[in-house]
């Protein structure tokens, strides 16, 4: 265990933005707190988490992937892809450090997707156990430990010190260029710390959810539940779940003509949204129901029937905050869990 | 309030005149309120709420609901019955196929409101008077009523039903609200100040179109914004000048159509205060075409759709208004 | 935003009414009136057909002023168009500066089928506003500007 003393956070950052990038969570002009990169006077937001998830760093919003260019019948492919360079992330908070392992799981397996591939190989995550967790929070009900985060270095932060445990080579190689700044210290206040959160998270209301019923098993009976065409009925056909959600990774692929050239980029897309998977004859998911039914039936049944049982979903409570009819995941699972 | 409400529910469902009930249904907290449509007796007193937390305007539903099957009762605040009216206006909802009751409006508490004050953890949500009574992981706390309140409902533009059918409690007025004291000051800065204040604001937009599909004026088959010809592609926020652009058209788009009722601002996840875009116009139409409030007088016209010979010429701006 | 670059050459699209504006800028043609080339003109049926997205469209494209001109008041071919582009621009223009774009790369213009030499003037000062401001910032688009 590695330890800094809060006064000398910093020049931690300091130390670490002289190498590589680093992004933090920093209090925006709305009041929320969003990932920016840390420059002199910058300081760590409070807040428990950012508003937009750490996915962005490794399947941004929108990306460039090729330009084209036509001179008479001569079309030119001009790879947009800058020289990535490395970059450290400090402040991922357990949820949003397991949904990588589910983002891997998509965009890691073949065909790879080599945008993402190099953009997870050149980034260093140092994630933060959670001390004070919302009432929108259940990532226990999926197996994370907020205590106990994953990424490449975890961290516990009190009230007058920051600890560090190194946890894969990435991890260890980012201790040791910091040197001296980190001194060996006794994991006590930690374990403290850690027991005290873990009495918060026991009253988290949504953790222990009965998930039985979500499996492959029962696909078709979910699927054709009556009981989707109340959860979805106030539905807006937004896209803030989709897009404040740390393991939706669908997106879409567009050309913009820029006057001088083809711009081929791709954006997030949201299954939400009335022109998601739009073909000839329109969308195949007719009305919002069956939009509303393929966003949850992903993540609770389709995503673990492939991925051995590991749910599309990190408990991060975005949704639960940020919908704006409050419906959500939880609402789901509850009323569909009934039908046991 | 609420008691009443569901009881009279009831008795029109009991004798006819309705078939569906759409209001509000409970959550999980008190303060997850979801737009529910009921149908029976023991759906409205399993879920069926009103209290100062039930924020959704309930209009926009409305034009699909009234194009079902019977008729449809709706329990509609003050701010709904003026986006109703609006609606009503632009033939956009079948009237005689929705049974309107007005409900009064002690102005709504505000979740996002509350926890910028740094209340976290919130379990259960209680207005008890001018105070609100909240319970959270980490102890009770509770903060007054007036401090809980989103903008909105802070500068409540008027307390009056438009349109109903029945009203249940007392009739309001139309207030004199402050409305316009942030677009005032807006205006009175430099430009460079404005730029980078809209800058600061617009570019944490994710694109969501919250704003868009809960607004009761957007009510387009197909929104602009949804033609991939548009040359603005719906869902990526690409650069400045999309955002930028969105927003413009999004409130020019309701211009003299908006009433004003703050959802957009209410579901932007980014905090992005929104009706400031809206109520420029709505200032600039007041000033320029004579007070116009939609939703107010279902016979007027909209001021983008009507003008007189003495109206002001567009260069009037380049005099007007703050620094230059 | 004053810019010292005598080379810069603003970009402006102007949209011309069929009737009036368009036939005022032939005039100026024909009366051999000098107004600087890098205006372009683009025709329109009448000025309430231009959608506010056209003109923050032309922005996007590169243009670094638009500049609208129809019939004068009262003059409209379709009789009442142009009052309702009169209303719409006052509040697109007063829009544009709430957000701090500058106002002067906007304008409204009557200029009838005999004003050739008002055409002229008009460009030519439009042109001269616009270069003191420089080039659009504020509302451009980069993936537009070609590299």
């Amino acid at each position: 265990m590695l330890k800094l003393p809060i006064a000398k956070l910093d020049e931690f950052f300091a130390a670490i933005a002289a190498k590589e990038t680093l992004y933090l969570p920093v209090d925006n002009e709305g009041g929320q707190a969003q990932y920016k990169e840390w420059k002199e006077g910058v300081s760590l937001s409070r807040a428990l988490n950012t508003v937009r998830s750490a996915k962005d760093f490794f399947f941004p919003q929108t990306e460039n992937l090729m330009e084209f260019k036509t001179q008479g019948k001569a079309i030119e492919v001009i790879d947009s892809r800058k020289e990535s360079e490395d970059f450290v992330i400090f402040g991922v908070r357990a949820c949003d450090a397991r949904s990588f392992t589910i983002l891997d799981k998509v965009f890691l397996v073949d065909p790879v997707d080599t945008y993402y591939k190099t953009r997870r190989e050149h980034g260093t995550i140092i994630s933060l156990a959670c001390t004070r967790p919302e009432e929108t929070c259940f990532c226990p009900l999926f197996g994370i430990d907020a205590t106990e985060p994953e990424g490449d270095m975890r961290g516990w932060m009190t009230e007058d010190a920051l600890y560090l445990e190194p946890v894969t080579e990435k991890g260890t190689a980012l201790a040791q260029a910091l040197g001296d700044l980190l001194e060996d210290a006794d994991a006590a206040p930690v374990e403290e710390q850690k027991e005290n959160t873990k009495k918060i998270l026991e009253k988290l209301p949504f953790s222990k959810l009965d998930m039985e019923e979500f499996n492959g098993d029962n696909l078709l009976k979910l699927f054709d539940s009556p009981k989707w065409a109340g959860l979805s009925e106030a539905c807006l056909g937004c896209g803030t779940c989709t897009f404040v959600c740390p393991t939706c990774q669908c997106y879409d692929i567009r050309d913009f003509n820029t006057g001088h050239g083809i711009q081929r980029f791709r954006c997030w897309d949201s299954c939400m949204y009335s022109d998601f998977t739009r073909m000839a004859h329109g969308n195949p998911r007719l009305t919002q129901l069956e939009r509303f039914r393929q966003r949850f039936m992903h993540k609770l049944v389709y995503f673990p029937s492939n991925n051995d049982g590991e749910y599309g979903c990190v408990g991060c409570g975005r949704c639960l905050s940020k919908c704006p009819i409050s419906m959500n995941i939880v609402k789901v699972i509850k009323t569909l869990g009934e039908d046991k | 309030m609420q008691r009443e409400m569901i009881e009279r529910a009831k008795a029109l469902l009991a004798d006819g005149t309705v078939n569906r009930v759409i209001g509000w249904k409970a959550g999980e907290f008190d303060y997850d309120i979801t737009p529910a449509v009921f149908t029976t007796a023991e759906e409205l007193d399993a879920g069926f709420l009103y209290n100062d937390l039930c924020a959704a305007n309930l209009s926009k539903y409305l034009i699909k609901e009234s194009r079902k099957e019977g008729k449809i009762l709706a329990f509609l605040k003050p701010c709904d019955t003026y986006s109703f009216s609006q609606l009503l206006k632009e033939h956009r909802i079948w009237r005689d196929h929705v049974y309107v009751i007005g409900v009064p409006c002690e102005g709504k508490v505000d979740v996002d409101t509350v926890k910028s004050k740094g209340i976290t953890g919130i379990c259960s949500m209680r207005c008890d008077g001018e105070t609100v009574r909240v319970e959270t992981l980490y102890g009770e706390e509770s903060i007054k009523k007036d401090e809980a309140m989103a903008d909105r409902c802070l500068n409540c533009k008027s307390k009056k039903h438009v349109v109903y059918d029945e009203l249940m409690g007392e009739e309001g007025d139309v207030l004199d609200s402050h409305r316009f004291d942030m677009v005032e000051k807006l205006e009175n800065m430099t430009p460079d100040e404005r730029f980078a204040f809209w800058r600061g604001e617009l570019s944490r937009c994710i694109r969501c179109n919250a704003c868009r599909n809960v607004c009761p004026a957007c009510t387009c088959e197909k929104c602009v914004f949804d033609n991939d010809a548009s040359g603005i592609a719906q869902k990526a926020a690409v650069d400045s000048f999309e955002e930028n652009m969105f927003h413009i058209i999004r409130a020019f788009h309701v211009a003299g159509r908006c009433t004003d009722c703050g959802e957009c601002s209410r579901v932007c996840p980014q905090n992005i205060p929104l009706h400031l875009l809206n109520r420029k116009f709505i200032k600039d139409i007041d000033e320029l075409y004579g007070e116009y409030q939609a939703g107010a007088d279902p016979d007027t016209k909209p001021p983008l759709n009507t003008f007189t010979q003495e109206d002001a010429e567009p260069s009037v701006i380049y005099e007007r208004g703050g620094n230059k | 935003m004053q810019v010292n670059n005598s080379e810069f050459k603003p970009k402006i699209v102007a949209f011309c009414c069929n009737w009036c504006s368009y036939a005022g800028a032939d005039l100026a043609g024909t009366n051999r009136l000098n107004y600087p080339a890098d205006v372009k003109i683009i025709r329109v049926p009448c000025s309430c057909r231009v959608n506010p997205m056209f003109i923050l469209r032309a922005f996007q494209r590169g243009a670094d002023g638009v500049i609208l001109c129809g019939c004068h008041p009262g003059d409209c071919h379709y009789t009442t168009g142009n009052y309702y582009t009169r209303r719409r621009m006052t509040l697109l223009f007063s829009m544009l500066d709430y957000l701090g774009i500058e106002k002067e790369r906007t304008r409204v213009e009557w200029v009838s089928a005999a004003e050739g030499a008002k055409f002229a003037a008009t460009m030519n000062d439009f042109v001269e506003t616009v270069t003191k401001l420089g080039e659009n910032k504020r509302l451009e688009d980069l993936r537009c500007k070609e590299k």
